[in-house]
């Protein structure tokens, strides 16, 4: 595959770009694979990279049932960052931010990561407690946080309101490293990548159940038919429990629908990213011009990757709040994915009750900013057998052993 | 916009008058139960995409916990009823065989 630089532009622009090749290819499926994984995500794409580059593992399917990154790797706001409380959260997410800093570079691919900053608003003072706490420990993990005043927000972000009349902002946990990315390249580039490995990316390829014997997974039956493999990587944000299901097992895990927003595109007027958990928004402005915004999930088990009226109404009013200018703004579109919720508002990055089968999911409202880091970790525990260092804890044995990673409390609720 | 009957005062309440409650008729583990029971009570739901029994609170309304057995895939509600009961009534499951003939069933 042709790489694309500086050199490519200028050669393509002489002949009518008449040159480009396709991204990826779209292959049949063979009779079996070294490794299978159930989901082109972002998730999905980067554990089959990961797989290859780190672990040397080439012959390997991804099998997605609509199209590549189409689900909730399409859907977020884009937001990345890794200043969480627990020791096992923060080293994952930040080799997750760490690896998206040279991810375009080894990729050949844009995935417009801008370190742009992320602001965490503590707008109560239990609120100034926690994220001070959360800034200490991300000093003993060396995330690079800090926690900053009033003063400090408002230079960072002149349109904020900081003395609002329901909660005035106290402070804000500040990630300088943190920042934003472009959703889709970061699929787009993973799939050029996997498929430049000769990896077959299988789209419009629906599985149906799971093929198992004495323990073991022999291949999955799709609607392409039945394909075999050695291992089975299931990486299906939204639809885990039943992929799940068709494997025999369950999950601690319910789908609820998180909806987000983007306005008509205004002229710059905020170059961060702000979260402001109690009032329960963020928001940050696409290179486009939108502002991008996104709230709390709906409170219900749901599918149909659309949420309630209400939930977007209480998000715009909480940010109409913090930002008085955007009262006046129209809103262009609207749209929910289906997320994966676990007791504990942490992932699931695990064996399962049959020998050569792994599971990635559970990452609920935080997926996107994970991608480099799930996928490697994910790719390691495949590759292996056994988790390594960054997802030991993140079994799913956990809840029934009571070794719970929360960060439902620690991160709020915007996650 | 998901509408639900309270079967307490009748009212045809809109979501924003209710509080959901999720996964109902749980079965309640306590001490003395193993890990595997007090487990599946605290996190394992069914969580599946089609027929699901669930709690609602009718918040705004009058107060009180009532149940409902929706369609997680497409917003259908087949009925509601009060949450004093050990399983869904005949009625209900009537209804949703009615609708969909390949559910496999409560349990």
């Amino acid at each position: 595959m042709k790489r694309y630089s500086v050199f490519a532009i200028a050669r393509e622009a002489l002949r009518h770009h008449t040159g480009w090749q396709r991204a990826w290819t779209s292959p049949a499926p063979k009779r079996d694979y070294d490794a299978i994984i159930v989901g082109a995500g972002g998730h999905g794409l980067a554990t089959a990279y990961y797989l290859g580059k780190n672990h040397g593992i080439r012959n390997v399917a991804i099998i997605e049932k609509g199209w590549l990154g189409g689900g909730n790797t399409g859907r977020n706001t884009t937001i990345i960052r890794s200043n969480y409380l627990q020791d096992s959260s923060a080293a994952i997410y930040e080799k997750s931010r760490s690896l998206y800093e040279t991810l375009s570079q080894d990729l050949n691919y844009n995935v417009m990561f801008s370190p742009r900053g992320v602001m965490m608003l503590a707008q109560t003072h239990h609120e100034v407690r926690g994220y001070q706490r959360t800034a200490h420990a991300n000093a003993l993990q060396g995330v690079q946080t800090e926690f900053i005043t009033p003063q400090r927000v408002k230079e960072l972000c002149p349109i904020l309101n900081i003395d609002g009349p329901r909660y005035p902002v106290l402070g804000a946990l500040w990630q300088a490293r943190g920042g934003t990315g472009r959703h889709d390249a970061v699929a787009w580039g993973y799939a050029r990548a996997c498929s430049e490995m000769g990896m077959d990316i299988i789209q419009q390829c629906e599985v149906k159940g799971v093929r198992s014997e004495n323990g073991k997974v022999t291949g999955v039956e799709t609607t392409k038919g039945f394909i075999g493999c050695k291992k089975l990587g299931i990486v299906v944000a939204g639809h885990s429990g039943q992929v799940a299901e068709m494997a025999g097992f369950r999950l601690p895990v319910e789908a609820v629908a998180l909806q987000a927003l983007v306005s008509e595109p205004i002229k710059p007027c905020m170059d961060i990213v702000v979260m402001a958990n109690t009032v329960h928004g963020y928001m940050s402005q696409s290179d486009k011009g939108e502002m991008v915004i996104g709230g709390g999930t709906d409170g219900f088990n749901n599918y149909t990757q659309r949420g309630s009226f209400h939930h977007i109404e209480e998000t715009l009013r909480a940010l109409i709040e913090t930002f008085p200018i955007i009262s006046r703004l129209k809103m262009l579109r609207q749209w929910g994915g289906i997320v994966d919720m676990t007791g504990d508002r942490s992932p699931i990055i695990s064996k399962t009750p049959l020998g050569n089968c792994f599971i990635n999911c559970g990452w609920g409202t935080g997926g996107f900013k994970a991608i480099p880091g799930s996928g490697w970790a994910m790719a390691e525990l495949m590759a292996k057998g056994e988790p390594g260092p960054l997802a030991a804890e993140f079994d799913m044995w956990r809840f029934k052993e009571g070794r719970f990673i929360d960060e439902s409390v620690a991160a709020g609720v915007a996650h | 916009m998901l509408l639900l009957e309270c079967p307490y005062c009748g009212v045809k309440a809109e979501e924003t008058e209710l509080s959901p409650g999720y996964e109902a008729h749980l079965k309640r583990f306590g001490p003395g139960s193993t890990d595997e029971e007090f487990e599946a009570y605290m996190f394992a739901r069914k969580n599946p995409k089609g027929v699901h029994f669930e709690r609602w609170r009718h918040s705004y309304g009058c107060g009180k916990w009532f149940l409902a057995a929706r369609c997680t895939a497409t917003l259908e509600v087949f009925g509601t009823y009060p949450a004093q009961v050990g399983e869904p009534p005949a009625d209900i499951i009537e209804k949703i065989k009615a609708r969909r003939p390949d559910w496999k069933g409560y349990k």
